[in-house]
């Protein structure tokens, strides 16, 4: 069985573990640096990017992560974990603290403020119907490396993207039922 | 194909919160603060409840040039206050693009019978609660998050003790409570069946529920996410100690590490001065703000 952890900093940490447990993995919280031995995955998920960013950099996760991914974890960031994840980000944000292992470069809060926040499918590539995409406040990839394999895109950019062993989406798959992209995740933790 | 500011959306947001602390701000450099220690949002006011309680008179919505000038500052998300059933408050601030409504009984209330009608808003709406009752009659109302009341302004966490356990404690009930008997709870507690009977199978409220009123240390924000909240308003207890900064982090660290008695011990010591307190049984009845709005 695979064990994934979630960070548990802050944001949406039950929401994501619930949703492995239903795919039959084992999750693990994830609140210091000793919790990250014997991970084949991390999620990192939604919340508030910076407070996310700066309380990693404190407790050195950080440095730990990158390291256990270097060692072949994959990752799996969802909004702020998209946020966390992209190596730059636009519009001021460049010294936020965040991992930077994604060569994508991000647009945070793209669609707007909370008003402006909605549900659409997404068809994602490699899943054969639409996924329910709950958007909050959410970034997109504006710019995408060669090493990206972009996922799904809408007009104001792409929204999901994988580079090796990272995986990053704009929307919230946690607050859903639907278990197609932890499934997808999963795949991934395996390869 | 897109549909916007769903009940999940607004409720989604809530979520996002979650393990974070939410604090009271008057002016952008505060809110710069609040942002640098690691706030997940920031309540943008014209005064924090402690001195709403010493100005007295009627206390009414920020003005919107505050609110603004917070909102252009930082990426954090921003709320904002309206009176209890002030509508047209609340269109004025889904207008200017805050996050978060808080319709809050720290302002004077403008209808003593009916709260807002939430669900007609693209902006959600986050609710004070003292119990089950008051808590799930927000969430009919369309508030897609809770706080404990407590006693704003105070500095003593003594009254969010109380709501948080009774909450937590009529939640109890309602998941003993079997299939026939919960219509009579639903009843006595006034509220619906059908959501009495979501919180019965979930043996939770059905949204996030964060800790507020009175909130004046890290110990104190330790204290109330071990009873079960999901996250932390601090209103008056940053801006009003003596080293805001270094407080604010401190409650942000001690609300995530809030098991670990180490960390806490660590971030607890050298604050300076916390914000004053009262003692509850000092204030007079007109002066309680929790028993507005039920």
């Amino acid at each position: 069985m695979a064990a994934i952890g979630v960070l548990s900093v802050q944001g949406a940490v039950s929401e994501h573990i619930d949703l492995i447990r239903r795919c039959g993995a084992e999750a693990l919280p994830v609140k210091k640096p000793a919790d990250l031995k014997r991970l084949d995955g991390l999620i990192i998920p939604g919340g508030e990017s910076t407070t996310i960013g700066s309380l990693m950099k404190i407790y050195g996760l950080n440095d730990a992560i990158t390291v256990r991914h270097h060692e072949g974890m994959a990752v799996f960031g969802t909004c702020a974990g998209m946020v966390i994840l992209a190596r730059e980000l636009l519009d001021g944000y460049r010294e936020q603290p965040r991992l930077a292992l994604m060569d994508i470069i991000v647009r945070r809060n793209a669609f707007g403020r909370q008003k402006e926040s909605f549900e659409a499918p997404v068809l994602v590539k490699g899943i054969d119907t639409p996924v329910e995409g709950v958007f909050i406040r959410a970034p997109v990839i504006v710019e995408a490396g060669n090493a990206v394999e972009v996922l799904a895109a809408r007009e104001e950019g792409i929204v999901a993207a994988r580079q090796g062993k990272l995986l990053a989406v704009s929307f919230h798959p946690e607050l859903t039922d639907d278990l197609r992209m932890h499934r997808f995740f999963l795949e991934m933790c395996r390869a | 194909m897109k549909e916007q500011s769903t009940y999940r959306v607004k409720k989604g947001m809530a979520q996002m919160q979650k393990g974070g602390v939410i604090m009271d701000v008057t002016t952008p450099e505060q809110a710069k603060i609040a942002e640098n220690a690691g706030a997940v949002a920031v309540m943008a006011l014209e005064r924090v409840p402690a001195d709403i309680r010493s100005a007295g008179g009627v206390a009414r919505m920020a003005d919107p040039e505050i609110i603004l000038a917070i909102m252009e500052t930082v990426s954090i998300p921003v709320m904002a206050k309206v009176r209890i059933g002030h509508f047209a408050e609340a269109q004025i601030l889904e207008e200017l693009g805050v996050d978060y409504i808080d319709e809050s009984e720290v302002l004077t209330p403008a209808d003593e019978q009916y709260h807002i009608n939430k669900h007609l808003f693209k902006v959600p709406f986050v609710c004070g609660a003292r119990n089950l009752g008051e808590a799930l009659r927000r969430i009919s109302e369309g508030a897609a998050m809770i706080r404990t009341k407590g006693e704003p302004g105070t500095g003593n966490v003594v009254e969010a003790v109380r709501h948080t356990r009774m909450v937590m404690e009529q939640i109890r009930q309602a998941v003993y409570t079997p299939d026939d008997e919960l219509v009579v709870l639903a009843k006595e507690l006034g509220v619906s069946l059908e959501l009495l009977k979501k919180v019965k199978q979930e043996g939770r409220l059905p949204v996030v529920n964060f800790a507020a009123g009175g909130i004046a240390t890290p110990a104190d924000a330790a204290l109330m996410m071990q009873l079960g909240c999901d996250g932390i308003f601090v209103g008056s207890g940053i801006f009003k100690s003596a080293d805001p900064a270094q407080r604010a982090e401190a409650i942000v660290q001690a609300t995530l590490h809030y098991n670990d008695p180490a960390v806490l011990a660590k971030v607890s010591r050298g604050l300076g001065e916390a914000m004053p307190g009262l003692e509850i049984s000092s204030l007079a009845h007109a002066d309680r703000m929790q028993e507005r709005g039920i």
